[in-house]
């Protein structure tokens, strides 16, 4: 278990985890009502943070919550520990809590996500934070606040699978990709972020635990770990995810989700998994391999 | 409304209005309005524009509350209950299954971007219904019931005509099976020519269904055509009420007397 | 043969370092100084602190530097070391009616007891550009001061209130802690405070197309401005310990109240209704902007036409803070190549259904068609 990145100095000037106590208090408490209530959104006072609204604040507010001295913290974007905003918010935590970091997934505590979930299977103990941009799954279909609030009280949820039906019926299969949304313990409808569909299977019945953070539009909302979670579909026509007739150029997977990269003005492609980690410690394990045959 | 019977009179009445009263600046609106609504029967209100009568609607529905008196309806499970001691989320469940709501400017009442099919079975979506053939199929028969061509069950509304488009919001409130249908001027903003086929439908409908139904509507001609009672409105109160062949052949009150006179001159 | 692209940590490193140029420009100039903004750009100091949530004009100043001039970025940098600071307690409610007064201002009476003040204002001045102040050059001294201010400067409000001309604006009952924006989130029906802590730290320039759209028809208030003021007054903090209250501090504000016809309904005759703005520092446009949309927002619960979009509670009270909007509007910066490739999946499986079934006529593909642009 190493820190695999220029150990950023802790910043003594700020509180540990730069939110003050009793705001972390609030959020704890906002969570410990999500945790109860799966797929409820809950409203907590967002605070803003060094980082734009957007960027990522709630997911930062969050971690910022239930980090603690011992902690190992991966912060990941579009699956990569190397993306800008990935390292950015790294680099926060680094300087406002002095926790040790890695790129690692089994040797995280806290692993914090923009648009995915690693392919590594996460276990008992381990957090996911999700930075989530729009909470609710009814806003394209209404705007009022107030509406959709009463709709999720009420399992009002039809309108949902009237944008299904739809899409049926126009295209022949169901056009959403990502931040598709689910069912959560057969009770609330949620989003579960930009993660693409690939991902949604891995929230059912996950070992982890799953917390999502809204700052700008100031919810919280959980997955308990084994918890049911569905992705709508009809019974005639049933969620699927996306597949590719191509393997990952660098580590051969035929599971992962793979990124498609464009090498020159001929459009040549190259496909390679999206979460780099998971594909790094595939190539290794394969040189290894080689090595020791 | 001649050729068919009165429904066979059922004692306990579906829907029973007693003293209501709504108004929406304390003066315009209707008062003391009473009247029963029994299985299968329909009810026109009838009167001129700022007679009361769309408020009357607005209030018998619940979608605004009545400022005095009480509004009862026979439900399915709790009995004949009193509608202002009904919680919020069962009154919202009761209009969106057991009642039906036909705006009188069909956009209103559609969603118009999305297709007739999604439109119509939107209902059934919201409880519980997930097979997507059979969802289709239900509402591509609803389209034929609704003397629409099947094959434009993809299509939105936007590219029908304004018949087509209140004979789909029409199947859109009725595919749930309600046993009220409260109605807004159905025929008002259509055609003359339409009007008349729109009625013949509407006419067929509740006969076939056991619909009950309360018609507003400024047209005589639809209380004869749909109604088998008729309530004469003027200034937020009832002037005349009673079968409606006898109001239109022998009206007591003299605004009723104005107003069927005018359309035998007209 | 593609080799994953490293090196982000570097790259953002690098970027600080031309940033940090970039807002230094020109070494031979010489570099600013956080007095010179605090004394010489005042106006922009404040509206970083109203919007900021926060008064403290050197902190301003620094935010102001730091962002290179742009007033978004340095309320962005106020608001997130707002977050860090601790909260001791709430001051007593401050007495406009005692400010220290530098302007104040009446269109609704021709003379209004104490006069109209103009004091320093860009209002009577042509906007023709001064070239004089190309060079440096001293301002003339201020001649030595008159007569002191008149001291009876009563509120043109409390004037009408007198004669029960206007709506009373009541304490609620039992004098409840108000709600407080800045710990809470908003949730509607939102109160008045809400609604008004809300629109103390609204984007200035959204309040103001707002305001317009009130006067242009999209809801109608025909508001005049009662009066509007601006100048010092001591902020007091009642503490436990000692027993009584301590002077804390003095803040400059500017402080707008608009009147507007009432038609009355079924409960109260007809009489003038409010619209209140108020802001940290020196900011009319701001705060007169806010009184606008604080009456439109007014408009359904006194059961007036609520129909345009200063009278949407959710629309104003959503849009209004501009470090949100900020934010939202540029993560789109941010990388979305995931999701973007989920779509180009669907795109290219159903170009190719498409071209798999050409023979059959399409139907007219669907859109979110918008409501106004069909009728």
């Amino acid at each position: 278990m190493s820190a695999l990145h220029a150990t950023v100095e802790r910043d003594d000037h700020y509180n540990f985890a730069y939110l003050d106590e009793s705001t972390k208090r609030m959020l704890r408490r906002a969570l410990l009502k999500a945790v109860a209530i799966p797929g409820y959104q809950v409203p907590f006072g967002s605070r803003e943070m060094p980082l734009p609204y957007g960027w990522g604040t709630g997911g930062i507010q969050v971690t910022a919550a239930i980090i603690g001295q011992d902690d190992v913290l991966k912060v990941i974007d579009q699956g990569s520990d190397d993306t800008t905003n990935a390292i950015n918010i790294r680099r926060f935590f680094g300087r406002v809590t002095g926790v040790a970091t890695t790129e690692a997934t089994p040797d995280a505590t806290i692993v914090q996500t923009r648009h995915r979930i690693p392919e590594t299977p996460l276990r008992e103990g381990q957090v996911m934070v999700y930075q989530v941009p729009i909470p609710e799954p009814l806003r394209w279909l209404e705007p009022s606040e107030t509406e959709t609030r009463t709709m999720h009280a009420l399992a009002e949820y039809g309108g949902m699978h009237v944008k299904l039906y739809e899409d049926i019926a126009q295209h022949g299969h169901i056009a959403t990709t990502y931040d598709y949304p689910v069912i959560v313990n057969d009770r609330y409808m949620m989003r579960p972020s930009p993660i693409p569909k690939f991902d949604n299977p891995k929230l059912d019945g996950n070992p982890a635990l799953m917390l999502f953070g809204a700052g700008r539009e100031k919810r919280v909302y959980a997955v308990p770990p084994y918890t049911r979670v569905k992705s709508l579909d009809f019974d005639d026509h049933p969620f699927t995810v996306e597949t590719w007739t191509e393997c990952c150029d660098l580590c051969g997977s035929r599971e992962s989700y793979l990124d498609e990269i464009i090498l020159d003005d001929a459009g040549t492609r190259r496909f390679v998994c999206s979460d780099t980690e998971y594909c790094n410690h595939r190539q290794a394990q394969q040189r290894n391999d080689k090595a020791t045959a | 409304m001649n050729a068919q019977p009165h429904p066979q009179l059922n004692p306990q009445p579906l829907l029973s209005v007693r003293d209501m009263t709504r108004t929406w600046d304390g003066v315009h609106g209707c008062r003391d309005v009473s009247f029963d609504l029994f299985p299968g029967e329909v009810l026109c209100v009838v009167g001129e524009s700022g007679s009361g009568k769309s408020t009357l609607l607005s209030a018998v529905s619940y979608q605004t509350q009545p400022d005095a008196g009480s509004v009862w309806y026979d439900t399915r499970d709790q009995g004949f209950i009193d509608l202002a001691a009904l919680p919020g989320a069962r009154l919202r469940l009761l209009s969106r299954t057991d009642w039906g709501f036909v705006r009188q400017n069909a956009r209103d009442g559609l969603r118009m971007q999305v297709s007739a099919g999604a439109n119509i079975a939107e209902r059934l979506m919201a409880v519980g219904d997930r097979h997507y053939g059979d969802l289709r199929a239900v509402a591509g028969n609803w389209l034929q019931k609704m003397e629409i061509d099947a094959g434009r069950l993809d299509d939105t509304p936007v590219s029908f005509s304004g018949g087509m488009q209140q004979r789909l919001q029409i199947a859109r409130n009725l595919v749930t099976h309600p046993r009220l249908v409260f109605m807004d001027e159905p025929t008002a903003s259509l055609d003359v020519s339409v009007q008349a086929r729109l009625l013949d439908l509407l006419r067929q409908l509740v006969t076939d269904l056991g619909l009950a139904a309360i018609v507003v509507t400024h047209d005589l001609a639809v209380a004869r055509l749909l109604a088998h009672r008729t309530l004469v409105m003027r200034g937020g109160v009832v002037v005349e009420s009673g079968l409606t062949d006898q109001i239109l052949d022998d009206p007591q009150h003299p605004y009723t007397q104005l107003l069927v006179s005018s359309i035998l001159q007209s | 043969m593609y080799v994953a692209v490293k090196g982000g940590e570097r790259a953002i490193l690098n970027s600080y370092r031309m940033l940090d140029a970039y807002r230094r420009g020109d070494r031979a100039v010489p570099e600013l100084s956080l007095d010179q903004i605090r004394e010489q750009m005042p106006l922009a100091v404040s509206r970083v602190m109203a919007e900021g949530s926060l008064y403290d004009p050197q902190l301003a100043s620094l935010a102001l530097k730091q962002a290179a001039g742009d007033v978004i970025e340095a309320v962005f940098l106020l608001r997130a070391y707002r977050t860090t600071l601790s909260r001791y307690g709430y001051t007593q409610p401050i007495d406009t009616g005692a400010m220290r007064l530098q302007r104040r201002i009446s269109s609704t009476f021709k003379d209004v007891p104490g006069g109209q003040i103009l004091g320093p204002t860009y209002d009577y001045t042509q906007r023709l550009l001064d070239f004089t102040l190309e060079a440096q050059r001293e301002a003339d001294a201020l001649p030595a001061g008159g007569d002191a201010l008149d001291s009876a400067m009563p509120r043109v409000t409390d004037l009408l209130a007198h004669d029960e001309l206007i709506d009373a604006e009541p304490v609620p009952e039992g004098d409840p802690e108000p709600f407080d924006l800045t710990r809470q989130p908003l949730d509607f029906p939102a109160s008045r405070a809400a609604r008004l802590q809300n629109l103390a730290r609204a984007d200035e320039g959204f309040l103001l197309s707002m305001g317009y759209s009130t006067q242009r028809g999209y809801g109608n208030t025909h508001p005049f401005a009662a009066e509007i003021r601006y100048g010092t007054l001591e902020v007091e903090m009642h503490i436990e310990e000692l027993g009584f209250s301590v002077t804390v501090g003095e803040i400059e504000i500017t402080e707008c109240q608009m009147v507007s016809q009432f038609a009355g309904n079924a409960d109260t005759g007809p009489k003038f209704t409010r619209g209140y703005g108020l802001t940290f520092g020196y900011g009319e446009r701001k705060a007169m902007s806010m009184a606008l949309v604080d009456r439109a927002l007014k408009a359904k619960d006194l059961g007036e036409r609520a129909d345009s979009p200063a009278n949407d509670h959710e629309f104003v009270l959503y849009h209004s803070d501009n470090v949100e909007a900020s934010g939202f509007v540029q993560h789109l910066k941010l990388p979305h190549y995931v999701d973007f490739q989920a779509n180009l999946e669907l795109l290219r499986r159903l170009r190719a259904d498409g071209a798999a079934l050409q023979p059959t006529p399409q139907a007219a593909p669907t859109s979110l068609i918008d409501e106004a642009v069909s009728q």
